[in-house]
């Protein structure tokens, strides 16, 4: 009798578990399901093409995700390729070069902009981050590259370059974090090893932490990525909100998320709406892709490290 | 011990019962109490909650629950029937009317307008005629010095600065005010007007009235439209335009009144008041100006609807219509007020 007992509550605690697993699965399927109902009337009428139009007119009822797409990819490799170094660079001096009273104070910093809400960011870069590219950034990098296409362009002090900044800036923190605790979990024992080796301060980091964090560093770019390609407030705040594919890193572009967040609340025109849902079905595989992707390195990464 | 025990039972039950009579007592003598809710336009939504709470005290019985998602949001929840009454910045189009359920009525509460505000070192106000907006936000006049402004302006000193165009990226009834007077005083904006208008390659997006502000705020030589009430809390330059009659007015309560006047008010009625009022040509009239209306529909429950209707005739008073100038809404003209009333008769509930 006693063992039955048992029994039933182990059942009922390992279904419940399950329950609540699959409730997770079964939220993301019904986001999925929703946005592509919604999305039918895009894809019936203007179809795959959609990915590759780049006119996005609702006056004129046309419709195509390519300059928004384009502002999402290139806003967040921007925010990645300047928040990367910085964030590993920060992580390093924390847990290896820093003297140890710095160690802690500096950390809570790192975690307290972490909590900043984007829109505060999205207000600062307004009122701060644009005009200094506008008088300080912009000037200097196209004075450096005469007639190249790049950094030409209007100087408005919003667009793309302002966007991945600010970006840059709030993913900053998180990669920071999570770079810390894997440089933490690698074993004290191999930087010793590297010393007794007669490394240099410089050759035991490559050697005993870069190396073998290699992978933890990676999954803390993808996740910076994953927040600056889902990001809206502060981008829609600054990137200057035009569907075009610019070749200038300064003139005005838009996200996936801004369009969504600018043109959801007034839309009412059928082609319009469904489009708009597109967008967030072309998001969402987009984050999805990068993640796998993300998924394939790192385990490529860590198989050949073994 | 067990007598007392069931007389405590007792005792528990009897206050029970009785609280629960209470109650329901209560519940009785108070009459009941009616829920309206309604969604749409964000510009009205300070002279609505302020209007709503006003009339509680007439009127203890209705409750008007009120969100500002957007006039277009607004007439969606109105055709899919979850909200009593809605209200936008925009007529309804002759499609969105089809697909509601019952006929909807548009009525005309106050009036707004929209201002064109800049960033430029000048003594005062500049002066702009419509071609003149037209151009500036198609990107044709490049430069503040531009020959066809200086014309307008002669007695000014205008610098030669860049003109950076600051527009609304989100959906917005202010846009399509704007870009309804753009298409009847431009032949080229003919068919483009709308809550989305796609601007010139070249131009800003911002997100609200207060992002285009920050814009402006931000850019030397930008100019960008806004809300007339968000420019005169926030203090911004905006620009003369000229109207119809060739004045070049001031933006304010009164010259927007003003373009409510005249034989606009005859149109009005002929066209179930679902006309556009920009480019007025009445006399002293602001010419971007506009009405925002309450949509109800016609044939509504009793319950509601009647309560509803009261409501609106109510707004259409001396002193609703001046809680609205209080907070820098434009009055609707009396002569328009009156046609608006019988247009509120003639709803019918069942």
């Amino acid at each position: 009798m006693k063992r039955r007992e048992v029994r039933w509550s182990d059942l009922l605690f390992f279904n419940s578990l399950r329950a609540l697993a699959l409730l997770i699965i079964l939220v993301f399927i019904s986001i999925f399901v929703f946005l592509y109902i919604s999305s039918a009337e895009t894809f019936n009428t203007i179809g795959w093409k959609f990915f590759i139009l780049q006119d996005w007119s609702t006056n004129g009822g046309r419709f195509g995700a390519l300059a928004f797409i384009y502002g999402t990819v290139l806003s967040s490799l921007i925010a990645i390729l300047l928040a990367t170094p910085v964030s590993v660079g920060s992580a390093l001096f924390l847990t290896e070069i820093g003297p140890r009273v710095l160690r802690r104070p500096v950390q809570m910093l790192i975690e307290l902009l972490a909590a900043i809400p984007s829109v505060v960011y999205g207000l600062w870069a307004i009122f701060v981050l644009a005009p200094f590219v506008k008088d300080h950034i912009q000037p200097v990098l196209r004075g450096m590259t005469p007639g190249l296409e790049l950094f030409q362009g209007p100087p408005f002090g919003l667009g793309l370059f302002t966007s991945g900044l600010v970006l840059a800036i709030m993913i900053t923190p998180t990669i920071t974090a999570i770079c810390v605790e894997v440089f933490r979990s690698i074993p004290l024992i191999y930087r010793e090893g590297a010393k007794a080796l007669g490394a240099t301060t410089w050759e035991t980091i490559r050697l005993a932490v870069l190396g073998p964090g290699l992978a933890g560093i990676f999954s803390a770019v993808i996740l910076g990525l994953g927040r600056a390609m889902g990001e809206t407030m502060a981008v829609t705040m600054v990137i200057g909100n035009r569907a075009d594919i610019s070749a200038s890193l300064f003139s005005p572009a838009a996200t996936m998320s801004s369009v969504i967040a600018n043109e959801y609340g007034e839309a009412s025109a059928g082609l319009h709406l469904s489009s708009l849902s597109a967008i967030g079905l072309t998001l969402l595989l987009v984050s999805m892709v990068v993640n796998g992707f993300a998924r394939v390195v790192i385990w490529r990464v860590t198989r050949g490290a073994r | 011990m067990k007598i007392g025990q069931y007389i405590n039972i007792n005792l528990a039950v009897t206050t029970l019962v009785g609280l629960i009579a209470l109650m329901l007592s209560l519940r009785v003598l108070a009459a009941t109490p009616v829920l309206l809710n309604g969604a749409g336009s964000t510009f009205v939504e300070p002279i609505y909650t302020k209007w709503f709470t006003e009339y509680q005290k007439i009127d203890s019985e209705v409750t008007v629950n009120y969100q500002g998602i957007g006039s277009g949001g607004g007439i969606r929840q109105l055709i899919q029937g979850t909200i009593d009454f809605g209200a936008s910045d925009a007529p309804m189009t002759a499609e969105e009317e089809k697909s509601a359920k019952l006929p909807v009525i548009h009525l005309p509460m106050v009036m707004g307008a929209v201002v064109i505000s800049y960033n430029l070192k000048v003594d005062k106000p500049i002066k702009l005629t419509g071609p003149l907006v037209a151009d500036i936000f198609s990107g044709k006049i490049t430069k503040w010095n531009d020959a066809k402004i200086a014309k307008v302006n002669a007695a000014m000193k205008l610098p030669d600065l860049a003109i950076v165009v600051a527009t609304r990226s989100d959906g917005s009834g202010t846009t399509a005010v704007f870009s309804d007077y753009l298409a009847k005083v431009s032949p080229e904006w003919q068919g483009k007007a709308g809550k989305n208008v796609d601007w010139f390659k070249g131009s800003l997006g911002a997100k609200g009235n207060a992002g285009v502000t920050g814009l402006i705020q931000q850019t030397e030589g930008a100019v960008g439209y806004v809300e007339l009430i968000y420019a005169l809390e926030n203090k911004l330059p905006y620009a003369l335009i000229q109207n119809k009659k060739g004045e070049f007015i001031d933006a304010s309560s009164r010259s927007v009144t003003a373009a409510a006047g005249g034989k606009v008010v005859d149109e009005m009625v002929k066209h179930q008041f679902k006309i556009s009022i920009t480019d007025s040509d009445a006399k002293g009239a602001y010419p971007i100006s506009s009405f925002s209306w309450m949509l109800v529909f016609d044939g509504m429950d009793k319950d509601k609807g009647s309560k509803l209707l009261k409501l609106a005739r109510w707004t259409m008073s001396d002193k609703a219509q001046a809680l609205a100038s209080d907070i820098n809404y434009a009055q609707l003209p009396k002569a328009l007020r009156e046609k608006v009333l019988s247009q509120i008769d003639k709803v019918k509930t069942h």
